[in-house]
């Protein structure tokens, strides 16, 4: 089993429209959506939820005021500024480290469980997809992210499907680093802008730091020809496969419009080159052990 | 007073939005590129970095001499960062939250802090405009250590407008949570609708006023307009599709060299000014 991963270190470059084409054009997979504090993809594939769980990430404080003396040790000890003059806890500064609770001589503090959110087994028109939601001002994605992808590796083994497909989150931290690390592969999609080609060489280095063979695409890269031949020759000197050039084409942003696929959207041109990055994407994958 | 640039779904403009309304600002005012992961405003507003420092957070250090393996310090972490197993204690800096739980624990008082390094803090100036962003270390985890320090180069006395990271998870709230103003940059299309209604719901539970910001708005669909007027969101500005707006976007050039730009972002800032007040 293969599981392929989609970022874009940059935001916006167009994963989750190129991940909901691939899921249209490739078999025998399992989708997933590590982007859980703003997931997109259901919105193109429209999941039927079969089976709904909390995510408990993590635990919080909670001062009991009729124990509490007052003391001020918790506020002395906790280093997230998360205890208010008036012995009340912040729950979004609070980081869940049980500092406050341990130490507190009276033991005024509990420390419950915190359902940072929610995490989905789906069946969409493409096969089936796990994905979830982070809970508004809610933390702990990293977690999330991976037990979204560990629920994708359950359902691909019980199924004898081939390849996870997890269309990933922008930038190059927590997440993203519970996305890349031990996938089979990463595809990097960029676009020819000073910031897209700037943030192409940071989250290519993470995929180098988690020994991720990475792959390239250029979105809109007729937007800027010069910046698009500078991101081929990145691509070059660091042997990143490229594994294709999709124009700008306003049918792109109709077909999300929609509720659909590029390539069930669009016929013509656009499709075309969108299926033969597909086939690039899948041949380099069959190349990996 | 300080006004963030976020937006839920990344690649919508936010950095667009936040540099041009800094340079049409101009004098004195600051500007934070909150997006540690992924650090783009410097690229608009090519600030001459004048201080550069290497910002770290204190993990545990556990001297071998003093430690009994009694484990209490393992048992304590939230985070998994610190393990004993039989005569041997191993730490997981790279999991450690700071909390400094461990060496408070430890009866043997043999656990100590030692610094490890998330990134660096830039300073600079573009013209007159006071510039700070952080670079999170590629294949670092722990972005809001670093944000929360680029947010002390706040002088709470100038103007200064916060570039923030996409998404709405801590990172985002980190960036945002102390400002005035919250301006949330969409495109309308589902995903940016989605994602707007997600970053609006962090914004409310942290109390902020917010306001909108259109982008590419004659591409997609009424729902993020008709979703403002519901929940009667200000619209402060919407900017059309032009492939000159991209092309200049792309080259790295603002768009307030133009007077027409210029005005359109001076009539952006006093709708921000009104929301404040």
């Amino acid at each position: 089993m293969k599981e392929l991963v989609i970022i874009s270190g940059k935001g916006g470059t167009g994963k989750t429209s190129l991940v909901a084409s691939f899921a249209a054009l490739c078999k025998n997979k399992v989708l997933a959506d590590t982007d859980v504090d703003a997931p997109d993809l259901h919105l193109i594939l429209s999941p039927k939820i079969k089976h709904e769980e909390a995510f408990k990430g993590g635990h919080k404080a909670i001062i009991d005021r009729e124990k509490c003396t007052e003391c001020g040790e918790c506020q002395n000890l906790c280093r997230f500024e998360a205890i208010s003059e008036d012995f009340v806890v912040d729950d979004i500064a609070c980081e869940g480290c049980g500092v406050c609770v341990h130490f507190c001589p009276v033991e005024a503090i509990s420390f419950p469980q915190r359902v940072c959110g929610k995490w989905f087994i789906s069946d969409t028109r493409f096969g089936p997809m796990v994905h979830a939601q982070l809970g508004i001002a809610e933390e702990n994605s990293g977690l999330l992210a991976t037990l979204v992808r560990n629920q994708a590796r359950v359902i691909a083994q019980e199924n004898g499907l081939d390849l996870i497909l997890t269309d990933g989150p922008p930038g190059i931290g927590c997440p993203v680093i519970a996305t890349v690390a031990g996938a089979t592969a990463a595809m990097i999609v960029t676009e020819p802008t000073v910031s897209g080609r700037h943030d192409l060489e940071r989250v290519y280095g993470l995929t180098q730091h988690f020994q991720a063979p990475a792959l390239a695409c250029i979105n809109k890269f007729d937007l800027n020809e010069y910046m698009t031949e500078e991101i081929e020759k990145f691509c070059k000197a660091q042997k990143i496969p490229l594994v294709g050039k999709i124009p700008f084409d306003p049918r792109v942003i109709e077909a999300v419009v929609n509720g659909k696929t590029i390539v069930e959207y669009a016929n013509g041109s656009i499709s075309k080159v969108i299926a033969q990055v597909w086939q690039n994407t899948y041949n380099f994958l069959k190349s990996l052990p | 007073m300080a006004i963030s640039v976020a937006s839920g779904k990344g690649g919508t403009g936010k950095t667009t939005i936040a540099t041009n309304l800094a340079a049409v600002l101009g004098k004195g005012i600051g500007f934070l590129d909150c997006d540690v992961e992924e650090p783009n405003a410097h690229l608009f507003l090519r600030p001459n970095i004048n201080c550069s420092e290497i910002v770290t957070i204190p993990v545990p250090d556990v001297d071998l001499e003093k430690c009994d393996f009694c484990g209490k310090c393992a048992d304590f972490c939230q985070f998994n960062a610190i393990s004993v197993i039989g005569e041997n204690i191993l730490t997981f800096p790279e999991l450690c939250h700071s909390c400094g739980g461990c060496s408070l624990i430890c009866p043997q008082k043999a656990i100590s802090e030692r610094p490890r390094e998330l990134g660096v803090l830039e300073h600079g100036f573009s013209g007159e405009i006071e510039f700070v962003h952080g670079r999170l270390r590629v294949g670092e985890a722990m972005a809001v250590p670093l944000i929360e320090r680029v947010k002390k180069h706040i002088d709470s006395k100038k103007i200064v407008i916060i570039d923030a990271p996409p998404g709405t998870s801590c990172p985002v709230i980190a960036t945002i949570k102390d400002s005035d103003v919250v301006v949330l940059v969409t495109e309308p299309t589902p995903f940016g609708l989605y994602d707007l209604r997600l970053a609006v719901g962090v914004a409310r539970i942290l109390k902020l006023p917010i306001g909108v910001v259109v982008n590419r708005a004659d591409l997609g669909d009424e729902g993020v307009f008709e979703y403002c007027h519901k929940e009667e969101i200000p619209i402060l500005m919407t900017i059309p599709f032009e492939r000159k707006v991209a092309e200049d976007y792309a080259k790295g050039q603002l768009l307030v060299k133009e007077s027409i730009w210029q005005d359109r972002f001076l009539a952006l800032w006093s709708k921000i000014e009104g929301l404040v007040k």
